[in-house]
């Protein structure tokens, strides 16, 4: 527990706390007493000036009486303890305590030093040295005492009584003393007051800051734990919350990413030393029949040749012949498909190889009872393809269209197309990127099998992403809040850079206007509000209308449902369960793109699918 | 001729080996076998053979061993190889390492007869021109300098523009008396190194394979051969060239040919 970050964390913070409430309690406390003294002191010198001079008349005329009446009445009041008048000799003339009158002060007593601890005695003094704080006994509360000298004035001497000389210089002292212990007792409280706030401070300090790094840090982490601990163990599906904002959000995706990667190349790694070693076995197969083989082409052969004039044994030996090499050539594409041939592309007529790809599959479509219908254009141009891979894109929406319909019977249409297109509507954004070159494209929102164009969004305070169609023509925006096009700034989610072109505006709806880069491709402009579909591609309208050739099939099967449609062409999606590896429509998306074409699907429920694939009918034209 | 023309079959498979013995004896050569690389050794070393028909995959050494081992041994004898491991890499390594002709398993007996007669004209020739008294009609035009040859049967160059010119070199010409017609494949087939990429038939109407020096893409046919035979005869590495094509990887298969220039050693 001691080794937790978050202990760790909070005792770091509770520490500095502690230091810095301590220090400003500290400071707090002295200057809240040294105030409440200084007000007490000032109490008592005003006090002393008021003795002093109520009493001096009654002083001059000598009347003892009243002088004393004045020091009693005033020496009674609550928190003054005693009022005395000494005369210069120490000896106390008047005081409110009255046992005292007579006595004599030793020099030494802490009303007299002030003044007397130089050996001539000082006349003048500021009030902080007249004043002094004591206490009378170890047990009795803090007492303040101030001193007032009676200076000899022309009206002391000059009195008819003549009980000054005009010589001397201090005639007495007044001494005023104040108990202390209200104050003592306001100081104690404050101090008690701040270290009860201090401490509270601190423990409340502690608590959010443990509730905070149990909220923020604690939990996370142990989720990246547990998360890491599962993949540890094998378990590469398992995926963490990521709907924090937080770095611990960013590290939950790209944990997820990781993973999801990871996965993803177990699976090719599992899928390619599938192939691996079904190719060992086919190369096995291959060169363990061959051998036999050899026995029988070579003696049926031979024989053929010495049979010349028997023609009915000569012709079954040329259908041996004949069969022996067909034979051959089975063991020889064994082998050729073992070695996984590259990808070659040559000129071929599409409908060639769509009909070599229905006899692939025509057996298990009559045994389904599945009516394939032929509907190929005669006249279609010959076009780059690899007519290999093209083999395998019709063979799997073949075998898809009919595993879709079932056992029970239904048709597929296939047909072939030449048509004209715009490249609005059509050509496939494949990168894009901010003024500053920053790839804007966002591979893990895709629409319709395609990466999306991530935009960062700011508008009235709040900040979010959309999501741009990659297809020229169908600027449709994924966002799920309102735009204000009045507060909305668009910008690159890796520099901020803005995106919208300020010196224009929709010409449909007059709203705010993107532009983006492609490479090599000029810019495209298009409008942000989410109605309008207003989009603009100078560089490759220019090119003009293309020539398509539009493969369409189509099947009565069960159909997609509509939430599914956009993740059919993901990798490792799949319905099959344990029968399909969900890679078919994925590669047959790659093959397609590879030859800069496009694949759409249209689906019903219980109505059917139709794939429309369009593939440029020159080669070398499409968008790179 | 025939007769004085001993041939040595070595195979693991006995019906391999009896039906070549069969096929052979029959076109009145004089056979001998062995069922592995230590027998053929042995008896390599007490007779002589002129031509050796050998398997490569063999338990034991295998047919490039033996192949190895004949040349370190300096016995002459020409080879011809046969697998059932057909590939491309096999057929290719053996003319490399020095086999006169390759033929993948399973062969008609025309083809074994066929490639049996090129190796005996190819012996035949050679030792004609080793012994330095080669007439007229025997005049032995040799690969030029920066081609290069699948063996001894079809030759290579590499042209400026990345292309590749191919055809059949002269040595393998002269194995086949009388050409009287070649099947040449068409323009945007797709030829692999190693395979057949064109049929010469002789007078006696027997059809000989030309294996492919590179894979490619055929761009251009030299028909002007179909029409006069006599082209490839007389000029063989230049106006006699078969296919101009686009290869797909000539770097990595370029290393697998014999470089003329150093024919000249």
């Amino acid at each position: 527990m001691f080794k937790k970050i978050g202990f760790k964390l909070i005792l770091v913070v509770g520490i500095t706390a502690v230091v810095i409430i301590g220090i400003f309690s500290f400071y707090n406390i002295r200057s809240h007493s040294e105030a409440l003294l200084g007000e007490v002191e000032r109490h008592a010198n005003q006090l002393s000036e008021t003795v002093k001079h109520s009493t001096r008349y009654d002083m001059l005329l000598n009347q003892r009486d009243r002088v004393h009446t004045i020091i009693n009445t005033i020496g009674k009041q609550l928190g003054i303890q005693n009022v005395r008048v000494l005369n210069k000799v120490g000896e106390i003339i008047y005081s409110s305590h009255e046992e005292d009158i007579g006595k004599m002060v030793d020099k030494r007593a802490e009303s007299c030093y002030a003044c007397h601890t130089a050996n001539e005695p000082l006349e003048r003094l500021h009030i902080t040295e007249r004043t002094r704080i004591f206490k009378q006994a170890t047990d009795s509360a803090r007492v303040l005492g101030i001193i007032t000298p009676i200076y000899n004035e022309p009206s002391c001497y000059e009195a008819d009584c003549h009980a000054h000389e005009e010589s001397q210089t201090v005639l007495g002292v007044l001494d005023v003393t104040i108990s202390l212990a209200d104050v003592d007792e306001q100081i104690n409280q404050g101090e008690i007051d701040t270290v009860v706030f201090a401490l509270s401070a601190v423990i409340v300090f502690s608590l959010l800051l443990w509730f905070v790094v149990k909220k923020w840090v604690d939990k996370p982490v142990k989720e990246l734990l547990t998360a890491t601990h599962e993949v540890g163990t094998g378990n590469l599906n398992y995926t963490i919350n990521e709907t924090r904002d937080d770095e611990f959000g960013m590290l939950a995706r790209s944990f997820n990413n990781m993973t999801q990667k990871l996965s993803e190349a177990r699976i090719q790694l599992f899928q390619s030393d599938k192939m691996a070693s079904l190719g060992r076995l086919a190369a096995g197969v291959a060169h363990e029949i061959n051998n036999p083989l050899t026995g029988v082409l070579t003696y049926s052969s031979f024989l053929l040749k010495k049979t010349l004039n028997n023609p009915e044994l000569n012709e079954d030996l040329k259908v041996i012949v004949r069969e022996t090499k067909r034979s051959r050539e089975i063991v020889k594409s064994l082998l050729d498909f073992a070695r996984q041939s590259v990808p070659k592309k040559n000129i071929v007529n599409i409908n060639e190889v769509i009909d070599r790809s229905i006899s692939v599959v025509e057996n298990q479509l009559s045994i389904n009872h599945i009516e394939l219908k032929k509907d190929l254009k005669p006249d279609i141009p010959q076009t780059t393809l690899d007519s290999n891979q093209m083999q395998q894109v019709f063979i799997n929406l073949l075998v898809n269209a009919s595993d879709a319909i079932g056992s029970n019977g239904g048709k597929i249409n296939i047909s072939t197309d030449m048509l004209k297109l715009s490249p609005f509507g059509i050509t496939h954004i494949k990168k894009a990127t901010c003024p500053k070159r920053h790839d804007l494209m966002d591979n893990e929102v895709k629409i319709d099998g395609m990466p999306s164009i991530k935009l960062k969004v700011h508008s009235k305070g709040k900040t979010g992403f959309i999501n741009l169609d990659p297809v020229y023509g169908r600027n449709h925006h994924l966002i799920n809040w309102d735009l204000d096009s009045d507060d909305l700034r668009v910008v690159c989610p890796h520099c901020e850079i803005s995106l919208i072109n300020s010196s224009r505006k929709c010409p449909e709806c007059a709203a705010p206007i993107y532009s983006l880069e492609v490479p090599s491709q000029g810019n495209i402009e298009g409008c942000l509000a989410n109605d309008c579909s207003w989009q603009k591609w100078d560089a490759v309208d220019a090119g003009g209308q293309k020539e398509y050739i539009e493969v369409k099939i189509s099947d009565t099967g069960c159909g997609i449902p509509k939430e599914n449609l956009p993740k059919i062409f993901e990798p490792f999606y799949s319905t099959k369960g344990q029968k399909g590896t969900g890679l078919g429509l994925s590669v047959i998306w790659g093959i397609i793109d590879n030859h800069n074409g496009t694949i759409e699907v249209d689906s019903k429920i219980n109505k059917g699918t139709t794939f429309t694939i369009h593939l440029p009918s020159s080669n070398g034209t499409g968008v790179r | 001729m025939k007769t004085e023309f001993n041939i040595m079959v070595v195979d693991d498979e006995q019906v391999v080996i009896d039906a070549v013995v069969k096929i052979c004896s029959s076109e009145g050569f004089k056979v001998d076998s062995a069922i592995d690389a230590n027998e053929a050794l042995q008896k390599l070393s007490k007779n002589n053979y002129h031509l050796v028909i050998c398997d490569i995959m063999m338990p034991g050494m295998d047919g490039f061993g033996l192949l190895n081992e004949m040349s370190k041994r300096k016995i002459s004898s020409s080879v011809i190889m046969t697998t059932g491991y057909s590939t491309v890499e096999n057929a290719v390594k053996s003319l490399y390492t020095g086999a006169i002709d390759f033929i993948p398993k399973p062969f008609t007996a025309d083809e074994l007869i066929n490639s049996v007669l090129r190796g005996m004209n190819y012996i035949k020739i050679l030792n004609s021109l080793k012994s330095k008294k080669y007439d007229s009609e025997i005049a032995y035009v040799p690969c030029p300098a920066k081609y290069y040859r699948l063996g001894y049967s079809s030759w290579a160059s590499e042209e400026n523009m990345g292309s590749i010119l191919t055809g059949a070199t002269d040595l393998f010409l002269k194995t086949i008396e009388n050409i009287s017609d070649i099947e040449l494949f068409q323009i945007d087939d797709e030829v692999v190194q190693g395979n057949a990429c064109a049929l010469i038939k002789d007078k006696e109407e027997r059809l000989h394979p030309l294996l492919s020096p590179v894979s490619g893409r055929i761009i251009e046919v030299n028909n002007a051969i179909v029409k006069n035979k006599s082209l490839i005869e007389k000029d063989p590495y230049f106006e006699g060239w078969f296919y101009r094509l686009i290869p797909s990887d000539s770097e990595y298969e370029l290393k697998n040919l014999i470089n003329c220039s150093s024919d000249r050693m």
